[in-house]
């Protein structure tokens, strides 16, 4: 993104390079997990929202899914300022997340935990914010 | 969007070694944060002096540190943004009848306490007290000011509070702070202040009635004000209430203008920006430089203290002493419950804001050992001017603060978020040189910083 007044830095004090989480594979290989954020850039003190989608292995969108949310920042020992929940299937595989925060810089840790057709599995993302 | 770093070959690849030798735990992050600096500051700081390899001058920053200290900048405050919960937040006729308010003492029954008793303009909107105290009765806890705070999610110390406007009306019914009753309040405020309240709010309403809205009821301790209120209809009881968050809502109004001035430091932030090292050490002593390069890096103080508020408006536990023969106080833990349920909400019916807006509020976390004894994290603008410090006013001055800070003793109950800095005494002195760099008179309107008769 290009900042306003032209400079080759990152102003915010605070921010995730880019707007997605590349796909990941769940722990036991049932599902694959993207994130985009709502925010770009993702920036510190914002609460914000992110569409997550899910498939399973075999690229088939997964449209009943019920996902849980944890996360937090492990080396600080705590959670999201806030508490982030799915508040929307937005149908094709897509599921709308709201109330993200971040509120400091460093490494950030995103857990879902989905479950679909009597099967659950986790995924773990691991960020930083510069 | 760009990559944080733009460093050439001989850069990365410095840096690749300095990220493997942390990982295998070969050295510290400290050092190679230390040894990567002033090699970058080496590469890429021209433009003034003459600078010593392995010495990092006092205004030599990294391309990373000059961004960081750029988002401090009150330059990357963004324009106040509206309060969907407050309609009249930015009504100037709501500033005038709010200005009116705040600085009122009829507000009171004994007509001695004001908001501006507590939040006094010539003391950055502190009171300069350990803790808040008015009538010789002390209350739980110390008078934050209030410039700047209307870009908080939280308000109080715990955030018991959700927007300005509901903040306000709290301490008008504490028995303790203002001690007044709704209904006294909106009669009173209706009675002399009918003009300005109709210009922002439309027809005064008709409280004649003392059989339907007695004299002084409220849902408060006092059993006889608390009786009076429970007697009256849903009806009336709505109609005050109404009332009474309208004059929470001129007071937010009038508050909100109160907001945070150019400091020496962000003059410096300005320079550091564009590099002008001449400008730089115009504005900063190398001891202040010293002390923000320790507030950026090795204090990590802006893990909390970030943003150009040098808050990030959330809550954290940092250990504090208990004010001798005190309790425990929950905080956090207590805060979140208080404003679920508070009448007068961003989703109560006294709220301006649609359900969507009310995004803090939505997705409040209610649950964690880490709200355990947190306290909301205070800007730190003006510092120098706002002792004594923290929640409880445990600490005097500048130096017990950073004494604190140094020693981060674990806190219990709960979790501290701190860890001991253990600077030296020349550290500590930097960084308190540092922080004294925050200070500027508030920006607002001149007649804002005095009661209106005085104008």
């Amino acid at each position: 993104m290009d900042m306003d007044d032209g400079m080759s830095m990152d102003m915010s004090g605070g921010s995730m390079a880019g707007d997605a989480l590349d796909p990941q594979t769940t722990e036991n290989g049932l599902f694959t997990v993207s994130a985009v954020s709502r925010l770009d850039p993702v920036v510190i003190n914002e609460t914000h929202a992110w569409t997550l989608h899910i498939e399973t292995d075999d690229g088939s969108p997964v449209t009943d899914a019920e996902i849980a949310i944890d996360g937090g920042m492990p080396e600080h020992n705590h959670g999201f300022p806030t508490a982030p929940r799915v508040t929307e299937n937005l149908g094709e595989g897509d599921y709308l997340l709201e109330g993200m925060r971040f509120n400091m810089g460093g490494v950030w840790v995103l857990t879902l935990e989905v479950s679909s057709g009597g099967q659950s599995d986790t995924v773990t993302f691991e960020f930083e914010l510069k | 969007m760009r990559r944080l770093l733009v460093a050439g070959g001989s850069l990365a690849l410095i840096l690749l070694i300095a990220v493997v030798l942390i990982s295998t735990g070969l050295i510290g992050g400290g050092t190679v944060g230390a040894t990567f600096r002033d090699v970058f500051s080496w590469s890429v700081g021209g433009g003034g002096g003459a600078l010593q390899p392995g010495v990092a001058p006092a205004h030599s920053w990294t391309e990373t540190e000059r961004g960081l200290i750029a988002s401090l900048s009150i330059d990357r405050l963004p324009p106040l943004p509206p309060d969907p919960s407050n309609a009249v937040g930015d009504s100037p006729d709501a500033v005038a009848l709010g200005h009116a308010l705040f600085f009122d003492s009829g507000l009171s029954p004994d007509g001695s306490v004001a908001c501006s008793t507590c939040h006094q303009p010539d003391n950055y909107f502190t009171d300069g007290k350990v803790f808040a105290n008015v009538r010789d009765i002390d209350t739980p806890r110390h008078t934050p000011t209030i410039v700047g705070v209307a870009y908080s999610d939280w308000f109080y110390w715990d955030g018991r509070k959700d927007s300005q406007w509901a903040q306000a009306l709290a301490p008008q019914e504490a028995a303790i702070e203002h001690g007044g009753t709704r209904t006294a309040h909106a009669r009173y405020v209706l009675s002399h202040y009918a003009n300005e309240y109709e210009a922002v709010f439309g027809p005064v309403p008709d409280f004649s009635d003392t059989s339907r809205f007695p004299p002084e009821a409220a849902p408060v301790e006092n059993e006889t004000a608390r009786e009076a209120w429970e007697g009256m209809t849903e009806g009336d009881r709505g109609a005050i209430n109404r009332v009474f968050a309208n004059i929470g809502k001129s007071i937010a109004a009038y508050s909100r203008r109160i907001l945070p001035g150019r400091s020496r430091f962000d003059d410096y932030a300005a320079a550091a920006l564009v590099n002008d090292q001449a400008e730089m050490s115009e504005l900063f002593s190398a001891q202040e430089a010293e002390g923000l390069r320790l507030f950026i890096g090795k204090g990590q103080c802006t893990d909390c203290h970030n943003g150009p508020l040098f808050t990030n408006g959330t809550f954290h536990n940092i250990g504090l002493p208990l004010p001798e023969g005190s309790r425990f106080d929950q905080g956090r833990t207590q805060g979140t419950y208080q404003v679920v349920e508070d009448t007068f909400n961003c989703l109560g019916e006294y709220s301006d804001a649609s359900e969507e807006a009310c995004v803090e509020l939505r997705f409040i976390k209610l649950e964690g050992e880490e709200l355990v004894g947190a306290f909301k994290v205070p800007g730190l603008r003006n510092v120098a001017h706002t002792g004594p410090y923290m929640h409880n006013g445990i600490f005097p001055d500048l130096d017990a603060v950073l004494r604190h800070y140094n020693h981060a003793p674990p806190a219990f109950p709960g979790h501290s978020d701190l860890v001991p800095l253990a600077f030296t005494v020349e550290q500590s002195e930097a960084l308190k040189a540092f922080l004294l760099t925050l200070s500027a008179p508030p920006d607002a309107p001149p007649e804002l910083l005095l009661p209106p008769n005085d104008e």
